[in-house]
């Protein structure tokens, strides 16, 4: 329907030619702004709604009980439905390890957290269906859960800043909202959301559109495809300083695979934008101490590179 | 009256203020309002996420950016 729709605008109204570049471009854009705008509109309000369940003060509460292992996995699953802003990092991790918290769960639930957030899966979903959307959940929970055994297992507790464990953290109160509440909050969510991201989108569909008509096919297959081994590296160091704009990056990445650019390679560079950031890194660096920065960003993009070789492999 | 504001200088925060003073001046309240951005004394409230709002010591929310009408329905 929504195919008709644009081709109806860009061939009838328009009168361009389905065979012209311009036309292609143009048709594609249309396509693409409107679903993707229904697409985030609908779930950025389903998953905030869901999300007013899940505050972190109740996220810290459950997993305040857990050891390593079913923490870290229990971690990296509330990281996807508890709100995350990486402005409140920092409040967020002392609260973790004031409450006893393992820091190895701490740091599944900081890596999940951000990657496996509803806009990423939105746009995912809406170019490259449920398949890779599903893949994108299911590995990044793997990378955050993996992630945050190894920096367990390494027994970094000293690198954190000597003043969290001073720290005297107050009673959290709980509030609990009535389901009508929910609503204006999910209302609420949605439009902030959608007024931050709407250029990034359109910006990031527009140029979208232009390789789409314009780059010669299979471009990237000759120069990043499966056959050079530093590709995807190379995605993972390009992608950390796009932070935070996973809405505007995957309509480009979707133009990119189209012109040959392997799954893996688009997974691990869609990973990096969303789970490493310099903004993060300079946040946290309030908290933790150098090594263990560099320990965490070394170990989550390792992760990440993993996850695009074998993607790159198998698909 | 006091209003404590919580946050560690995000743009949030800055808003959060801003709605704050807005709803004083429309409602005539006279209230002292403090931005604490020291990580220690925002933990003291508890508070995990930010930007929040204190009134004399008593969180009243946190992790958004309540309107100025919302925040003059919470002024005495």
């Amino acid at each position: 329907m929504l195919q008709n729709l644009s081709d109806y605008i860009v061939f009838v109204l328009m009168g361009l030619s389905p065979r012209s570049r311009i036309g292609e471009a143009l048709n594609f854009f249309i396509y693409d702004t409107v679903k993707i705008f229904l697409l985030l509109t609908v779930i950025i309000f389903v998953v905030a709604v869901i999300r007013s369940y899940f505050p972190p003060e109740k996220t810290k509460l459950i997993l305040s009980h857990k050891r390593e292992y079913v923490g870290n996995i229990l971690a990296a699953l509330l990281g996807v439905v508890t709100p995350f802003c990486s402005c409140s990092a920092v409040p967020l991790f002392i609260g973790f390890v004031e409450a006893g918290i393992p820091l190895g769960v701490t740091f599944s639930f900081l890596v999940s957290s951000p990657m496996v957030n509803e806009v990423a899966l939105i746009m995912l979903w809406g170019l490259f269906g449920w398949k890779v959307a599903l893949i994108y959940i299911g590995t990044g929970l793997m990378v955050a859960v993996v992630s945050g055994m190894v920096i367990g297992k390494l027994k970094m507790e000293k690198y954190v800043q000597d003043y969290v464990y001073q720290v005297k953290v107050g009673v959290s109160v709980i509030e609990e909202k009535f389901f009508r509440e929910k609503l204006t909050y999910g209302r609420e969510y949605t439009t902030d959301l959608l007024k931050k991201i709407w250029p990034y989108v359109l910006i990031g569909v527009g140029v979208g559109a232009f390789i789409h008509g314009y780059a010669p096919e299979d471009i990237l297959a000759k120069y990043a495809g499966r056959n050079n081994p530093f590709a995807v590296p190379l995605a993972v160091i390009i992608g950390v300083p796009l932070y935070s704009n996973a809405a505007g990056v995957i309509p480009i990445v979707h133009a990119l695979m189209e012109k040959g650019l392997p799954i893996g390679t688009v997974l691990a560079f869609m990973m990096a934008v969303t789970a490493l950031s310099f903004p993060e890194a300079v946040i946290l660096k309030n908290v933790l101490k150098m090594r263990l920065l560099l320990t965490f960003f070394g170990i989550v993009a390792t992760a990440i590179i993993l996850v695009g070789y074998l993607f790159n492999a198998i698909l | 009256m006091k209003i404590e504001i919580l946050g560690t200088g995000c743009a949030k925060c800055k808003t959060l203020y801003e709605n704050t003073k807005k709803a004083l001046e429309e409602s005539g309240t006279v209230a002292e309002v403090v931005k604490v951005e020291d990580i220690p004394s925002i933990m003291k409230y508890g508070v995990m996420s930010t930007p929040a709002l204190v009134i004399d010591g008593q969180v009243r929310f946190s992790g958004k950016v309540a309107s100025v009408g919302e925040i003059r329905g919470m002024l005495p």
